[in-house]
């Protein structure tokens, strides 16, 4: 994240430097700021009402059916998560919601699965293999219904708006593959390796310092 | 036919947030859970959610919105264009492909800026309609999922999710020329 933050910034400025664009760059920056809390804060509402709606779920014990149900398919795909853990049902929730395109509802439920997976996360500023596997899926975009393309298409006149579903579905059943598959080559490979035996045979201690906000959420 | 199917899961959509809240409600009370007071305990947490991932979402949104307006996105788009001619993406496209995995809201604007030009029904109007659906704004869901937990080690997520993305539009192209010709 560092080297992406850092590239993005500096080669920024160093193009804005070229184009003569410096004033117009500093304003969509700031103006990107602003949109930026902006959004967040607009998530804040759709969050609390989804962890409302999904604590009562898994009171109910309907996350948990909902994890039992998918098992065969989760199991493979999430091998480092205990058998029948609550955080199977969330993630299916989550991908069932960006099936059904159903946009910040499906980020609020994501990030319910984020806070899930992290409770499970032996070393909490290092990304899991399930989380990433998570990620991998969720940035894949598996779409069944695009509502706001077809809303766009079906307003600039098109005859048939919808037509793209069926495409867009298999383009995104395309990149799901691509990204598990993916998921499942890097995570082996020793550039991309959890340093948890290192650090652990080191000095024994979790090396989690300055994010005490971690996962456990009670 | 595909109208119709469209009609049907658009429809589903509609339904599927009150259905959801209807039905986990309604079992939460048959199995006796205190439906309000677990919800409003469940609904606090959105708060502290909201808030955590501000920083996370102010970083990645002001350097992108930054390398986009500097032109540096445009010099990105050249360099790429030699290699994503080969693989037969149509050049107007292009742009698209470049800014999908990085702004969400900047995709829509192109891919409304090539409707609105070529018209939603011709083959560059469905190349780019396809792309936008093909994949999800990498970027911004690495950086505020992660950011949530607190996570700064991301591993091979990064990479993971262009290798998708680039699957994910390249295929759009492809699907579309087998689909509808073009």
């Amino acid at each position: 994240m560092n080297y992406i933050w850092g590239i993005l910034l500096l080669g920024g400025v160093i193009m804005a430097a070229f184009t003569g664009k410096m004033a117009e760059s500093t304003q969509a920056l700031l103006q990107a700021a602003k949109s930026a809390v902006e959004l967040a804060i607009g998530l804040i509402g759709i969050m609390a009402f989804w962890l409302g709606l999904m604590r009562l779920a898994e009171e109910a014990g309907l996350v948990r059916f909902l994890t039992r149900l998918l098992r065969p398919l989760l199991r493979p795909l999430f091998p480092q998560i205990p058998d029948g853990d609550p955080a199977l049902g969330h993630i299916v929730a989550n991908v069932a919601a960006n099936l059904l395109g159903l946009g910040n509802s499906a980020t609020a439920l994501g990030l319910k699965a984020m806070t899930e997976l992290q409770r499970l996360n032996p070393l909490k500023n290092v990304a899991s293999n399930a989380m990433v596997t998570f990620l991998a899926i969720n940035t894949a975009g598996l779409t069944l219904v695009p509502a706001t393309i077809i809303a766009v298409r079906s307003s600039a006149g098109s005859a048939r708006p919808a037509e793209i579903i069926g495409a867009v579905f298999l383009a995104t059943c395309v990149s799901t593959t691509v990204a598990v598959i993916a998921v499942k080559i890097l995570e082996k490979l020793p550039a991309f390796r959890v340093p948890s035996q290192v650090t652990e045979s080191a000095g024994g201690v979790v090396p989690d310092p300055d994010k005490p906000e971690g996962g456990s959420h009670d | 036919m595909i109208e119709t199917f469209a009609r049907i899961m658009l429809t589903v959509s509609d339904w599927a947030i009150p259905i959801m809240a209807g039905s986990i409600v309604l079992i939460a009370a048959l199995r006796k859970v205190k439906i309000y007071e677990v919800f409003i305990e469940g609904a606090k947490e959105g708060f502290q959610v909201g808030v955590r991932i501000i920083p996370y979402l102010v970083a990645i949104l002001c350097a992108i919105a930054f390398f986009r307006a500097s032109g540096a996105m445009d010099l990105l788009s050249s360099l790429l264009k030699p290699i994503t001619n080969l693989v037969g993406m149509p050049p107007e496209a292009l742009p698209m492909a470049i800014v999908r995995p990085m702004s969400g809201s900047g995709a829509l604007g192109i891919m409304s800026e090539i409707i609105k030009t070529h018209g939603p029904d011709s083959f560059l109007g469905r190349v780019a309609s396809v792309m936008m659906g093909s994949t999800e704004t990498t970027f911004y869901v690495l950086a505020v999922y992660f950011g949530s937990v607190g996570i700064s080690k991301i591993r091979h997520a990064l990479w993971a999710g262009l290798l998708a993305d680039v699957a994910g539009l390249l295929s759009a192209v492809w699907i579309c020329r087998w689909m509808f010709g073009g």
